[in-house]
């Protein structure tokens, strides 16, 4: 840790991961600041789980440095384990225990844990308290997922992939609940593949691929640096293109030139890629 | 640790075909074979605590075995390896819960060799109560051990009755194992079982109890070095 620059919440330097001949995660560094929220965005096999993992202290490392909250998560100790909070990929819960019972139990493991009915109600299970968890629908489940990640009233919360599964109205109470996360100064690290989660949820996105980050920054920013406007519009049924980071002077000239000739622009666009475009752009480049 | 062990209490009240696996079953088999040799004292002398060793590995082993697969395959153990609790709580609690059934079950076994059979308790209860408790301890981390070679909760089944069925049978539940084979004989003396259901018949030594701790030991060992969460 450098002296007098503020701890980051999550600090990753050259993270490395290899499966024998397999270089899951080649050289990965990032930081997430206290109170942000960072979304690790990629493909499926892009290393996002295999990082996120890594950082829980579910793996091991092959090499480079690691600090989340200021640990080291390879130990496990169990102070970071009471402040931070996990929604993983897939995790089991017991089957015949009702989601109020579960919360309960899991709330004994932390010093000071928030309320297990205040709890089920953020993350909208209310109506299912006194439902065993076998009997809960997949997207409940994930519900649950949150509330368990949750209950510790954690300042760092890891969301790997919190919202697949979900119907529209569930994905909407999860995208409520973690920005409620975010106003309350946690820290969240979020992985997804659905780009309009991380737009939509993220201070920031790093977009990995192959093990790298290719690109990283607000959503905002990463759409302007990346891809400038695009004008497009059809001209005796043929469509053309133009790129350009000053449409307002490049549209001017296209239309004056093509009123000049007496022409009629069909079909006039001006639009600006979504970060899915950028997204696909990116992680299609080192193909 | 005692949360914990709270906690798996419910689970097991909850899970009505484990509570039969753990409880009835033996009973059963121990009503039913002692039907046979309802006339025949010596007999009766030999089942009752064979069945009490076999209760033993039953709800100690057989049930660790199959309830730590459960948990690794279902993402449970991982899930609570992201939380607080330390190693040793946790698996205290789940073996703790384990311990208090083998315990409720050895003394339903042997009021009902007594009350119903007439079968006297050994000599020197202190004796039983140091065997029970180290016999207890080894299957609890034998389990465990174990666990960790089960490919799956499929072949939970497969595997568990592979080491439970024949040990029951050299180790002398249903007979005297003076009545086996040679071959047979050792394998047994070599093993756990036969040691504990001895030490619960009141016939205690310390070559005996030794085996028991040397499993326990390296049970303990196997467990912990293979541990796995997921």
């Amino acid at each position: 840790m450098l002296r007098g620059v503020p701890e980051a919440a999550i600090e990753v330097h050259d993270l490395q991961k290899h499966y024998g001949d397999v270089e899951a995660v080649r050289g990965l560094s990032f930081r997430v600041e206290r109170g942000e929220v960072l979304g690790l965005l990629g493909p499926n096999g892009a290393g996002k789980t295999t990082t996120v993992e890594i950082l829980e202290g579910y793996r091991d490392r092959t090499a480079g440095e690691v600090s989340v909250l200021g640990h080291d998560p390879a130990d496990a100790p169990l102070e970071l384990r009471r402040r931070v909070g996990i929604v993983l990929q897939s995790a089991g819960f017991y089957p015949r225990v009702t989601v109020t019972e579960a919360l309960r139990h899991f709330a004994g493991y932390y010093p000071e844990p928030r309320d297990a009915d205040e709890t089920i109600a953020l993350v909208g299970l209310q109506d299912s308290a006194d439902v065993r968890v076998n009997r809960l629908s997949g997207g409940q489940r994930r519900r649950l997922d949150l509330a368990l990640a949750l209950v510790g009233d954690p300042e760092l919360v890891f969301l790997d992939e919190p919202t697949t599964g979900f119907d529209p109205a569930a994905r909407r109470t999860a995208w409520d609940v973690i920005r409620r996360l975010r106003e309350l100064g946690k820290t969240v690290l979020l992985t997804t593949h659905y780009l309009d989660e991380a737009q939509e949820l993220s201070d920031r996105v790093a977009i990995v691929k192959d093990g790298r980050i290719v690109a990283e920054g607000p959503p905002r920013e990463l759409i302007g640096v990346k891809a400038p406007y695009r004008i497009t519009y059809e001209l005796d049924g043929r469509r053309t293109e133009h790129e350009t980071d000053d449409p307002t002077a490049l549209l001017n000239r296209l239309t004056s030139e093509a009123l000049d000739r007496g022409e009629r622009l069909e079909n006039l666009h001006v639009t600006r890629p979504s970060l899915e475009e950028v997204y696909l752009d990116l992680t299609r480049e080192a193909e | 640790m005692l949360h914990q062990l709270r906690f798996e209490r419910m689970l097991f009240r909850r899970n009505p075909s484990a509570a039969f696996f753990n409880f009835v079953l033996p009973l059963v088999l121990l009503l039913l074979v002692a039907s046979v040799f309802a006339d025949e004292h010596d007999e009766l002398e030999i089942l009752i605590p064979g069945i009490a060793g076999m209760s033993v590995m039953a709800t100690t082993f057989t049930a660790l075995a199959f309830n730590m697969t459960f948990l690794r395959e279902q993402g449970i153990l991982k899930r609570i390896h992201g939380m607080p609790i330390r190693a040793r709580d946790y698996l205290g609690g789940v073996i703790g819960s384990a311990v208090i059934n083998a315990v409720v079950q050895v003394v339903l076994v042997f009021a009902i060799g007594k009350l119903a059979y007439g079968v006297d308790l050994p000599d020197e209860p202190g004796a039983v109560v140091v065997y029970a408790i180290v016999g207890v301890a080894a299957f609890a981390a034998l389990g465990v051990a174990f666990s960790h070679s089960i490919p799956n909760f499929d072949a939970a089944g497969a595997y568990t009755n592979a080491v439970f069925l024949p040990m029951i049978f050299i180790s002398g539940v249903f007979y005297s194992s003076d009545e086996l084979p040679a071959a047979l004989e050792v394998i047994g003396n070599a093993l756990p079982l036969k040691h504990v259901i001895d030490g619960l018949a009141g016939d205690a030594s310390g070559a005996g109890l030794a085996v028991i701790a040397a499993w326990g030991v390296a049970g303990a060992i196997l467990a912990v070095r293979y541990f796995r969460w997921d």
